[in-house]
């Protein structure tokens, strides 16, 4: 095997995103963890539907696609299932995703074909200069809605966890080391694997994590989950997650009695999904964010099953031609 | 009047089989084809239901008809109207009583006449009792009365008795025209084979219709249609969609690229995705996507990752598919898109034909995208065109359209087995390692670009909807660049039209009347225009398969012809592109808009008075 570098994934187009964006992290995150995966370039495919975001793919050295607003993912399952020893990376935002591409992104999650997708998710639309989203808060003031918004924002957590996503994991486009295990994590996860990235929007929506990334207080406002790990966090690492009836809580180990074993352990690979959402849906100030691999559970991939099923009526059938078909059945001879 | 004559010689007959759509009509007719077509007749089929898969029992709109044309000479369409029409019920009666012809024999299912049944259909009267059918011979047969008779010592629940009823018509049917009931006993045997009780007591049924039109004296004679003079060779029969499923496969395996099927049930087309799906083995994969865009996008995918990636769909579907078909005119990457016509707009008359999405076809995408249109014209030629329509995108790396219809979908006909071996070679257009690669580098003859196949060492590149630079495939807002991209895209499927065979005439090359004609309608033009000869007309027909580009010689050919005349189920959607393409030349139309073929009867009382 080649040892490839970052160089290697960096393509020779100039890049058009503003000054200060949340994505130049990304893209460098990425470029930086496909070296580690062990695979030969040429089999990474990145594909993208419409949106600041959906530019990424001409940023990376490797096969690309640049497809229709919203549709990545039906791309990425004819790309998958027409060759699945490709490693294929969907490239999205909240607008490409859960908006016009809604239905696409819960379909793939359900069938949980062996993708990744990388939902950039700045809580606004950017291509179109400013207009709300389906993440975007309830009430903000947008151009396509000055008196604010009245929409119920989506979780991007819960509808993947309603779809049964087999691999959830969130991060935040500041911390690039977390980013890169993350890519390389969702790469090795046999099924869809969905990285939520909180990405800041410098000209549209600036600051609107502040509260979760603000340098001050960030050890406070973020829960990094490891499996098997307790979620313990805070500047002062004391504080904890645990269970107080049916609902989180926040407990500081060493008050009112708490004691570290009392604190919840991350299990991403338990398939039931509650705990995982429950996770999730923690915000700032009450919760921390949580951040790393919410759930990892193996299941059955949709790819694996197609190909399964082929190989198997391959064995199992008379005919291996169409002409064996086309003769078989009522014929006649004149 | 017991069959103690001969047999009367039929050169060809008309057949109807109707009833309520619960009432098993599609069977019986699928059943009587088959078995013609093992004798050797020509046929053509067509089955005619309603868009509801229960509709309210007894009603006219839920009747469920199959007609079916044989004959001892070459047949080319269903039959305008029936010699022999079985009426399961009084709403088959009378949703069929305009297209039964003079003379004709109508079989009842008597027992389904009783007054509720009657007033289902909207009769005051029974049709039965009040002479309004003199001008036909009527049978009256208890078909529900005796299958349950010939059932009573079965196990079979009264359900299943019930649902028997079709292979009693079926068996009366056969009686009639002296067929075989071994090819259909041997179906029911294979098909019941774990329910032995519901074989045997199918084919009971059948044998007691058909000894039931033995015995009873009301056929003045029973008849014979011969096996028509067909090209020597292989036969079986064939239906529309089938045939367009079977010529994909030929062609994956002709070019050594796997099948890819992305697309999303809807009427008249879902067969095709049917027909594919069962076909594994031999490596086809489909993909039954969340909706018509993920199943157009999905097939493109399939296609930038190296296999012929295909969708399948009809009208409402097209609309939705346009987005993406335009992304693959820009990324020029192998597609065919199938549309199985239907009534429109809207969601229109989803079981009926039409030929309306023609302009959808050229022109229904945002920018300037031309695609290559072709159109099938008979259900057997589905199987050429379908092979055609992949030969032509995977050597010119881009986006086909295949036309088909509802009448071609569900119709069938005898077709003369093709081999794999004997159909043209495909040599995809792919770049291969080592190249240096340009992914908008043409060549030169053609304009075609190559196609980099993902896993290809050193040919990373991306592809995406934006304008790309000339030869680079880089993104450019270049405005010179854009308008060589849009010329280029055009000529090159301009450029197509020096592969395709010239368009030929039947009949005189300089005939006073030409009459031209596209995809589906050409069974009944032909007869018509045939007819027409033999009545020593000065006639020609032109059939388009062709419709962008169209064949080079159609210019000179128009202006062989003095008077001209368009026909199409639409309101003129080719003439006018005729008028656009040929300015100056003068096109009558005639034009059908009732989800309905052409009558051979309407076409030929038409081009007749154009000849006046």
């Amino acid at each position: 095997m080649e040892n490839l570098t970052k160089k290697d994934f960096t393509s020779d187009q100039e890049i058009r995103w503003c000054p200060g964006c949340g994505d130049y992290a990304i893209l460098n995150s990425m470029q930086k963890a496909l070296p580690n995966l062990g695979r030969k370039k040429e089999e990474f495919v990145f594909i993208s539907g419409i949106g600041c975001s959906s530019r990424f793919p001409y940023y990376m050295n490797t096969y690309g696609f640049h497809s229709i607003h919203g549709r990545a993912p039906a791309f990425a399952t004819g790309i998958k299932l027409a060759n699945p020893n490709l490693s294929v990376w969907q490239i999205t935002g909240d607008g490409d995703a859960l908006a016009i591409g809604g239905n696409h992104f819960i379909h793939a999650l359900r069938r949980n074909i062996d993708i990744n997708i990388l939902l950039f998710n700045n809580e606004i639309y950017g291509l179109t200069k400013g207009q709300f989203s389906p993440t975007s808060q309830k009430g903000i003031k947008t151009k396509s809605n000055p008196h604010g918004t009245t929409d119920t924002p989506f979780s991007p957590s819960d509808l993947a966890i309603g779809s049964q996503s087999s691999f959830f994991a969130r991060v935040v486009d500041t911390n690039p080391r977390l980013m890169q295990s993350i890519f390389i994590e969702a790469e090795q996860h046999r099924g869809t694997s969905l990285i939520e990235i909180l990405q800041n929007c410098v000209i549209f929506n600036d600051k609107t994590f502040d509260a979760i990334t603000g340098k001050d207080f960030k050890k406070d406002a973020q829960l990094i989950l490891e499996d098997g790990k307790p979620m313990i966090f805070g500047s002062e690492m004391n504080k904890g997650i645990t269970l107080n009836g049916l609902k989180l809580e926040v407990v500081t180990i060493g008050e009112n009695g708490v004691k570290e074993e009392d604190v919840l352990v991350h299990d991403a690979k338990e398939e039931d999904p509650t705990l995982h959402a429950m996770l999730a849906r923690m915000q700032p100030p009450e919760f921390p964010a949580a951040l790393g691999i919410i759930r990892s559970v193996k299941r059955k991939t949709f790819d694996s099953g197609v190909l399964s099923q082929i190989e198997h009526e391959k064995e199992n059938s008379k005919f291996k031609t169409i002409d064996e078909l086309i003769n078989s059945g009522d014929t006649w001879e004149v | 009047m017991k069959k103690n004559t001969e047999p009367i010689d039929l050169e060809k007959v008309v057949i109807k089989f109707a009833g309520d759509s619960g009432d098993g009509m599609q069977f019986s007719g699928n059943q009587f084809t088959n078995t013609s077509a093992l004798l050797g007749n020509d046929l053509a089929t067509f089955p005619d239901y309603p868009a509801e898969i229960r509709a309210p029992q007894g009603t006219i709109a839920g009747v469920s008809g199959f007609q079916i044309h044989i004959g001892s000479i070459h047949i080319n369409t269903p039959g305008d109207i029936a010699d022999v029409l079985v009426a399961m019920n009084p709403a088959a009666l009378k949703s069929n009583r305009k297209s039964i012809k003079k003379g004709g024999i109508i079989i009842v299912n008597v027992d389904s006449f009783t007054k509720k049944d009657l007033e289902k259909a909207g009769y005051d009267n029974s049709p039965l009792s009040d002479n309004s059918l003199d001008e036909f011979q009527v049978i009256e047969a208890p078909i529900s009365k005796l299958t349950k008779e010939s059932l009573k010592d079965s196990q079979l629940s009264s359900k299943s008795i019930r649902q028997s009823k079709n292979m009693f018509a079926l068996g009366i049917v056969y009686w009639m025209f002296n067929r075989p009931m071994t090819p259909t006993e041997n179906f029911i045997n294979k098909k019941f084979s774990e329910k032995s009780e519901i074989a045997k007591g199918n084919i009971k049924v059948l044998h007691t219709g058909y000894n039931f039109a033995n015995t009873i004296e009301a056929f003045s004679s029973s008849y014979t249609v011969k096996s028509a003079k067909l090209e020597k060779g292989r036969y079986r029969n064939v239906m529309g969609n089938q045939a367009i499923a079977w010529g994909f496969i030929a062609a994956s395996e002709k070019s050594g690229k796997e099948l890819f099927l992305g697309s999303y049930p809807i009427t008249p087309a879902s067969d095709i995705l049917h027909e594919l799906a069962k076909y594994k083995n031999l490596g086809v994969k489909t993909f039954q996507a969340e909706d018509e865009i993920a199943g157009i996008c999905s097939a493109i995918g399939a296609s930038f990752s190296g296999n012929l990636g295909i969708t399948t769909t009809s009208g409402p579907g097209f609309a939705l598919k346009g987005e993406a078909l335009g992304l693959a005119i820009m990324t020029e990457l192998p597609l065919v898109v199938v549309d199985v016509q239907r009534g429109g707009p809207s969601t229109g008359l989803p079981t009926k034909t039409e030929q309306s999405d023609l302009m959808q076809a050229l022109y229904g995408r945002n920018g300037e995208s031309p695609a290559v249109v072709i159109a099938c014209s008979t259900p057997s030629n589905c199987f050429d065109w379908s092979f055609m329509a992949s030969k032509i995108t995977l050597e010119y790396n881009t986006p086909v359209i295949l036309l088909s219809d509802g009448y071609l979908g569900n119709g069938s006909e005898p077709w003369k087995i093709k081999t794999v071996k004997d159909m043209p070679d495909i040599t995809p257009l792919i770049a291969k390692e080592g190249e240096n690669y340009q992914p908008y580098l043409r060549d030169k003859k053609t304009l075609a670009r190559k196609l980099a196949i993902p896993g290809t060492k050193g040919l990373e590149h991306r592809l995406g909807g934006l304008e790309k630079e000339d030869i680079s495939g880089n993104v450019s807002y270049d405005s010179e660049n854009h308008e060589k991209m849009c010329n280029i895209r055009s000529e090159k499927i301009k450029k197509i039209s020096e592969i395709i065979p010239i368009q030929e005439v039947y009949g005189k090359t300089n005939a006073d009347l030409l009459v031209i004609g596209w995809g589906g309608t050409y069974g009944s033009l032909y007869s018509s225009v045939d007819n027409l000869i033999n009545e020593g007309k000065s006639i020609a027909l032109t059939q388009f398969n062709y419709i962008h580009p169209l064949p080079k010689n159609t210019l000179e050919l128009l202006n062989r012809y003095k008077k001209i005349v368009v026909c199409e189920l639409n309101s003129g959607q080719f003439a006018n592109y005729l008028r656009m393409n040929f300015q100056g030349i003068i096109f009558e139309q005639y034009n059908k808009l009732q989800g309905l073929p052409f009558t051979t009867l309407e076409l030929e009382s038409h081009f007749k008075t154009l000849l006046d």
